[in-house]
């Protein structure tokens, strides 16, 4: 259940969409990142050994 | 066994292929379980009404923005003095995770001065000074990424951590160090002073212990990634000459 957070409900619930979507953005990226990192080597040591 | 052997890219990549989804599990259950209790199930302050609800995302990212630069020190250190690459690698690894947690630190500050203060900005101390530091995190991904030769560029960005250092150390101690501004004195400190009430030092403790857990789970995964790229370019070079 939402709590009433009065007349300041724009700044909290802002604040908390703000950090949620930087905390989000920052995993996603590095996931992404992790898994190109990960083909473009797997691609690399098959090209090599194969 | 030596904490040095794990400077070694292979043991590395083993250990943190380990330890990676537990932290990666531990930090998304504090952070749930913090941020829900303190969202949900805590009472509003006096003072500040629903907006004390801030300081569970403001309090652990300022608290992070500062100590990945310290961390970012130490490993930057490690590279100048015994030239090991991976720390060099997770010193570069962490500056992006700097930058998001300077941001939020930043923007929930904001969002919560407007209202309390009656000012989105001030030029106070440690307001500045943090902005100084997000601006170092911007600087040192820059220059990473500028500089071609990988040693160089470890090279000059542990120079540009050193210096950063000292606004890393402002942004903590900048309300001790000048009485002033608008910003209040830290919410968790070691002294024995309490300034935050149980009912909200509880679910807070939580979200520390995740964004601690997540900052770890990512500069892991960074990391793995650094290395990955690098061993990719050696083999594209090897490749190329043969």
């Amino acid at each position: 259940m939402m709590p009433d957070l009065g007349k300041y409900a724009d700044a909290v619930l802002g604040a908390y969409a703000a950090s949620i979507v930087l905390l989000i953005g920052i995993v996603v990226l590095s996931v992404w990142q992790s898994r190109r990192a990960k083909a473009a080597l797997e691609e690399m040591e098959k090209r090599r050994n194969g | 066994m030596s904490l040095w052997e794990y400077a070694n890219p292979v043991k590395f990549m083993a250990l943190s292929g380990r330890i990676l989804p537990w932290t990666a599990w531990l930090s998304g259950i504090s952070l749930v379980i913090g941020l829900v209790w303190g969202f949900f199930y805590t009472p509003d302050d006096f003072r500040q009404g629903s907006t004390v609800k801030i300081i569970y995302l403001h309090v652990p990212s300022a608290l992070m923005a500062i100590n990945v630069w310290m961390m970012m020190l130490v490993t930057s250190l490690v590279w100048i003095i015994r030239r090991h690459h991976v720390s060099a690698l997770a010193a570069k690894a962490a500056a992006p995770i700097g930058v998001a947690m300077t941001l939020i630190a930043l923007v929930t500050g904001a969002i919560w001065g407007q209202p309390m203060w009656g000012t989105w900005w001030a030029w106070d101390p440690r307001l500045t000074s943090f902005l100084i530091l997000f601006l170092f995190y911007l600087g040192y991904i820059a220059l990473w990424a500028a500089i071609e030769d990988n040693d160089t560029a470890a090279d000059l960005t542990s120079i540009l951590c050193l210096v950063g250092s000292v606004f890393a150390i402002l942004s903590r101690y900048a309300v001790n160090f000048w009485n002033q501004g608008l910003h209040q004195g830290a919410s968790l400190s070691l002294d024995t002073e309490k300034n935050v009430a149980d009912v909200f030092y509880q679910p807070l403790l939580f979200c520390i212990a995740g964004f601690v857990l997540l900052f770890v789970a990512l500069v892991l995964l960074r990391t793995r990634t650094e290395i990955r790229a690098r061993r990719t370019s050696a083999l594209f070079a090897r490749e190329r000459m043969g």
